[in-house]
């Protein structure tokens, strides 16, 4: 990795060109509201300030495309309660650690003596398996199709390696459900869609044709990188202009219109779409979750141990649902920045570092003060 | 059905800066958890609802890396600090425990403009810890305090049952003495003041969380970890009164010791991003990890707040030290009546955003 490679893609001179450019193609009178979909780009988008760069007249809405925010309530109290079993060593992502159950998070359950872990991949995970023979490693799987892959590698070599105390308690969503509950709801007219880069690296760009054949809403499948973002909204913008809704492929770089045909096989082999499956805020999605194969259920956390499997209802004034969809913006939420902060999260939104609401509240509160104080008074 | 918002978004931000600059009273939590140590807000919480309110006295009151008072009336001008280590893994590049523990204090003393005199040295070790490794530390530590010209002077030994801790932690204690007329504060400090670092930013943290060898990464990086007692005599002798405040952003890195010097101040500092020396290496281990370096413990480093007019000599005094070749001037104090209290960052792109501090990610040890 070469530090190069990263700046040229957080050029200033670059950026200044190419908000010219989009503003160029804002038409008198138009507002546009275009959504990124992914939480990766949500923090990008607030961590470099990218909105400083548009032209007032676009709003970027973001999308139910973080991996935290949408695990509901139910199932972190579930793996809070298989991560105090005794002969559990519960592995999972740092920002998991954080997010509130009924009764605490996993970093509490570890304060009041769980052994639960940090990881930055499920690969550590097995690690830990082999390295403690005499304890029960489960890792927490979460993730969008972007982790899903490595789950399933994982799963693959514990099997081939006949690695027994090792399982997964699996929770990967699938982002074109998610997408189409958006489309769905009518609270929210969009303009078009930021495609989720890392996705799309994995399932290819071809299953968002249905946003732009059967919504008529273009969608640019976009990096991370600052000028990423700017250049996603500048090909919105254009397809908008020229009248067109098409899926075109921005991070061509990394992403194949076809995918990446070997991860999605090693999902194939080891995991199946659940029936249905909760999401925070956003409520049951029919086909929008991942469970392993009955082959697997050696490995399968959810098959091992009794966990209390209880739908539990958000908190009443949490409104993560409506930020995950793009229908309030964070600071709308009652709760935000009062009851509900990164210090002690109520909603999940507020946790995650791809949360809107964090990223809002951690990066972006000044920006937009300022810049509407800049703005010109309204003729 | 979504209602109207009640509130509109200024009075949200109000609401949420005055929040932030009011002072802490109330800890909520009812269990110590690793946020509590991570060096941000829960830190900062815990100290002042708890330490603070049980604790308090006008010394400890300032917070600072060191309390400084004078001997009797007249008398000469000591500072007093303490530290305690309890990195993992003790050995990694670029120093161990040993060597950390007392440049560690050493700098804390060194940043109230002090002369380092004496360390005491506290140590609690597991038993069934190899002794040869016990000799490796304190070989290091010797060898350390010779080099930033103080002496171990006092210690104590504590041996714990096997799996009480975690092989070895040491605390050290240092006393100095301030033989300059100044006085180092966030009081001093005013818009327009310039902020200077003395090198690269984020080198000792991520060193430490390469070495735990749960990363799979393989990146050259070094600890920065050095006695800052020099440096900062160069700094102070071609500086003078124009050095206002001076922080070595330990846990927390940079971006927490200024989001507490915003606060301090109620003033506004604006960090330039591209102006900030970072190596290549810590680039791209921080990009994978999903780390700032702004936020990554250095620890062979200062910040100095310095008057305008005295920055470029600063700046030259700083870079013609060894320890200083990469220094630069990163940030300006201003007084912005809306955004007092806050820290800045402008971007590469030219945009900007809120750099505060952390709300307690779970990092793992590194100092």
């Amino acid at each position: 990795m070469s530090m190069r490679f990263v700046d040229e893609y957080r050029s200033g001179d670059v950026a200044k060109r190419l908000a010219a450019q989009i503003e160029e193609l804002v038409e008198p009178g138009r507002k546009y509201k275009v959504m990124e979909v992914c939480g990766g780009h949500t923090h990008s988008i607030y961590q470099h300030g990218v909105e400083d760069l548009l032209p007032p007249e676009i709003e970027l809405v973001h999308g139910p495309g973080c991996p935290v925010c949408v695990i509901p309530m139910g199932r972190q109290d579930d793996a809070i309660a298989i991560a105090e079993r005794p002969e559990v060593i519960f592995t999972t992502f740092g920002d998991m650690m954080r997010v509130p159950a009924s009764n605490g998070s996993l970093l509490d359950a570890k304060s009041r003596g769980a052994d639960v872990r940090m990881v930055y991949s499920p690969l550590d995970a097995l690690k830990i398996a082999r390295d403690n023979p005499a304890r029960q490693v489960v890792f927490f799987a979460i993730g969008f199709e972007t982790t899903t892959p490595s789950t399933a590698v994982t799963l693959l070599r514990a099997r081939a390696e006949g690695i027994r105390n090792f399982s997964l308690f699996a929770n990967h969503v699938t982002i074109i459900p998610a997408i189409r509950a958006i489309l769905d709801s009518p609270d929210l007219r969009l303009d078009g869609f930021i495609g989720p880069g890392h996705v799309a690296t994995v399932i290819g760009t071809r299953p968002f044709r249905f946003i732009a054949r059967d919504w008529g809403r273009p969608v640019v499948v976009s990096g991370f990188e600052p000028l990423d973002v700017l250049q996603g909204v500048h090909m919105v913008l254009t397809q908008l202009r020229d009248g067109r809704s098409e899926v075109e492929n921005q991070y061509s770089r990394v992403v194949r219109d076809e995918g990446n045909p070997a991860a999605m096989k090693a999902i194939g082999q080891t995991m199946e779409l659940r029936t249905t499956f909760e999401w925070r805020g956003l409520g049951f999605i029919s086909q929008s979750a991942l469970k392993l194969r009955e082959e697997f259920a050696d490995w399968d956390a959810e098959v091992i141990y009794e966990v209390p499997g209880v739908r539990v209802a958000d908190p009443k004034a949490c409104q993560c649902g409506e930020v995950l969809k793009g229908v309030i913006k964070p600071w709308e939420c009652k709760v935000f920045g009062t009851a509900c902060t990164p210090e002690h999260p109520i909603g999940t939104c507020m946790v995650s570092s791809e949360g809107a609401c964090a990223a809002y509240f951690n990066y972006g509160r000044h920006a937009g003060r300022r810049r509407r104080k800049e703005a010109p008074a309204p003729a | 059905m979504s209602e109207r918002p009640a509130r509109t978004e200024e009075e949200v931000l109000d609401a949420i800066e005055l929040r932030r600059r009011r002072p802490v009273r109330k800890l909520l939590d009812d269990r110590i958890t690793l946020s509590h140590g991570a060096g941000g807000k829960a830190t900062h919480t815990l100290v002042e609802a708890l330490f603070l309110a049980e604790l308090r006295n006008p010394l400890l009151e300032t917070l600072g890396d060191s309390a400084v008072f004078e001997v009797g009336a007249g008398g000469p001008r000591l500072a007093f600090s303490t530290d305690s280590y309890v990195v993992h893994p003790l050995f990694f590049p670029g120093g161990d425990i040993g060597e950390l523990a007392v440049n560690g204090t050493v700098n804390d003393l060194a940043m109230s403009g002090a002369r380092p005199l004496h360390l005491s040295a506290g140590f609690i070790i597991e038993e069934g810890f190899p002794i040869p490794d016990l000799q490796r530390v304190v070989a290091s530590m010797g060898a350390a305090a010779r080099a930033a010209n103080v002496a171990i002077v006092t210690g104590d030994t504590k041996v714990v049952e096997r799996g009480k801790a975690d092989g070895l932690y040491v605390n050290t204690a240092g006393v100095g003495v301030i033989e300059r007329d100044l006085d180092l504060s966030p009081a001093a400090v005013r818009a327009g003041d310039r902020v200077l670092v003395s090198g690269t930013l984020g080198d000792h943290g991520t060193a430490v969380m390469i070495a735990r060898g749960d990363l799979e990464l393989e990146v050259d990086l070094e600890s920065d970890t050095a006695s800052l007692a020099g440096l900062t005599a160069d700094l102070l002798d071609a500086a003078g009164d124009g050095v206002r405040c001076l922080r070595d952003p330990t846990r927390g890195g940079l971006a927490t010791v200024l989001a507490e010097l915003a606060l301090e101040t109620e003033l506004c500092i604006i960090i330039d991003e591209t102006a900030l020396p970072i190596t290549p290496s810590v680039h791209g281990a921080c990009e994978i990890l999903g780390l700032y370096p702004l936020y990554i413990a250095n620890e062979g480093k200062l910040a100095a707040i310095v008057a305008p007019e005295a920055a470029d000599s600063a700046l030259a005094a700083l870079r013609s030290h060894p320890l200083g070749q990469d220094a630069a001037i990163v940030a300006e104090v201003i007084d912005d009546p809306d955004a007092p209290g806050l820290v800045l960052l402008e971007t590469a792109i030219g945009g900007s955003r809120v750099v505060d501090m952390l709300a307690g990610d779970p990092l793992p040890r590194i100092c």
